[in-house]
């Protein structure tokens, strides 16, 4: 247990020491999104329309663009070496550094998206169920995430690799998060069906995507 | 008695046959040097006895035991130190230590004393709150040798260090030797791919590139495809 909480101390000091790597995440995020009410132009009921789906996949992008800090520093230095043969299973070093990563990134983005929703003038209804989403859906992406992270691992272009694989894998995640907050948007109920749906997702990428990882990281050593 | 053995071991990396058919022995006490050219496969060897990698061939024994049967086991026993120095330049000194002491398992209490001693040892203590990146090559080898000390010879008596020496000036490398010869003194055993001279270890020696795999002859190829065709 104190060796996976010192894993996680150290993935989350390195990320708050360099700071810069956490503001750009959200910096992205919010920067991105800002361009959607210049390019669609300023109607307000055309924005809101759009709000779930730019926050969503706002959220994705700005998650896989901080993938490769995940496991390539580790990878390079030699350090997931050290993990590899630390007498902590493999698959809680894949949760653990998953779960520093959604710290360092989801959580940040939660706290960021009501800014978007205001841009993108979301009705206020919308705005627990974009958060409940955002919360269930965020954990999830850092979960597929540091499976691509993992399976690109050594080859070269790995950034774009990355892309390619877990964009497929995200589009469920993606689907079922904006229909909860489009439910909320047109009232059509609670949406509580989906929320459902995402966290049994949440659940089975729990439960399944450590031991992928665990997996893909053995063969890159 | 052997404590630790290689048996047959080949090593394939990519489309490439590194070695074959090779064994060792070690008692405790005693060191095993490596050498080869420049892409043998010594840094292979390491990596394969750590159980980084599997072998394409043979098998591994610890006291007789194959270690794939027991793998966390030899995980624990064992500190492998690579090429590559595994520090953090955003950490200091003493947490990156400590981060290796955390994660082998240590108790805090143990693991903060642990990691006193050896900065001690390696003459580090002064630079402990000095962040990694402002480290020379030679302090960030140290650092990384330091991991070495943090848990006595009965817990783990297997190092594995490729190229330990570089970087190191002179009174470095002595300061290493006489670790080395304090862990073989209490039962440890230590595998090093090494250029530079830690000879005066007790202990063997293997050339790698010995069990380099004949190369490819076409003409034998053809000649026992003929003698097949004849039996047919």
């Amino acid at each position: 247990m104190s060796a996976a909480f010192a894993l996680l101390h150290r993935d989350l000091r390195l990320s708050l020491r360099q700071g810069i790597d956490v503001a750009l995440v959200v910096l992205f995020f919010l920067a991105a999104g800002i361009l959607f009410p210049f390019a669609v132009g300023p109607a307000p009921n055309l924005l809101a329309a759009i709000a779930s789906g730019v926050v969503m996949v706002m959220a994705a992008l700005a998650a896989l663009l901080s993938l490769d800090r995940l496991y390539l520093p580790d990878f390079e230095d030699g350090s997931l070496d050290g993990l590899l043969l630390s007498p902590l299973p493999l698959e809680v070093i894949a949760l653990v550094k998953a779960l520093a990563h959604w710290l360092t990134t989801g959580l940040p983005l939660l706290v960021a998206a009501p800014v978007l929703g205001l841009i993108l003038n979301l009705p206020p209804a919308a705005y627990l169920p974009m958060l409940t989403a955002l919360l269930l859906a965020t954990p999830m992406l850092s979960l597929l995430g540091g499976l691509g992270a993992a399976l690109t691992l050594g080859s070269r272009r790995g950034g774009v690799l990355i892309t390619l694989i877990i964009l497929p894998l995200y589009v469920p995640v993606l689907i079922f998060a904006m229909a909860v907050i489009d439910a909320a948007r047109l009232g059509l109920g609670s949406g509580a069906g989906f929320l459902i749906l995402l966290a049994a997702m949440l659940l089975g990428s729990l439960a399944l995507t450590p031991w992928a990882t665990a997996a893909a990281l053995r063969q890159a050593a | 008695m052997a404590l630790f053995e290689a048996r047959d071991l080949a090593c394939q990396r990519g489309e490439r046959l590194l070695f074959q058919a090779l064994g060792f022995q070690i008692a405790a006490g005693e060191a095993l040097m490596l050498t080869g050219a420049n892409g043998s496969g010594k840094s292979s060897l390491l990596r394969l006895a750590a159980g980084l990698m599997p072998p394409a061939a043979g098998q591994f024994l610890w006291d007789g035991q194959p270690v794939t049967r027991e793998a966390e086991a030899h995980r624990r026993r064992l500190v492998y130190l690579g090429h590559a120095d595994a520090l953090k330049a955003g950490l200091t000194v003493r947490e990156n230590l400590r981060f290796w002491a955390d994660l082998a398992g240590l108790s805090r209490p143990a693991a903060e004393a642990a990691v006193d001693a050896a900065l001690d040892a390696n003459g580090l203590q002064g630079l402990a709150d000095l962040p990694a990146r402002f480290l020379s090559a030679g302090q960030r080898r140290r650092l990384t040798l330091s991991r070495l000390l943090l848990q006595a010879a009965d817990a783990v008596p297997l190092w594995l260090l490729d190229e330990p020496t570089n970087a190191l000036d002179a009174q470095a490398q002595q300061r290493l030797l006489g670790q080395l010869r304090h862990h073989l003194g209490a039962g440890g055993t230590v595998i090093i791919a090494s250029h530079e001279s830690l000879e005066a270890l007790p202990g063997r020696r293997l050339a790698v590139d010995d069990f380099e795999p004949a190369p490819f002859d076409e003409a034998l190829l053809l000649a026992s495809h003929d003698a097949l065709g004849e039996v047919a």
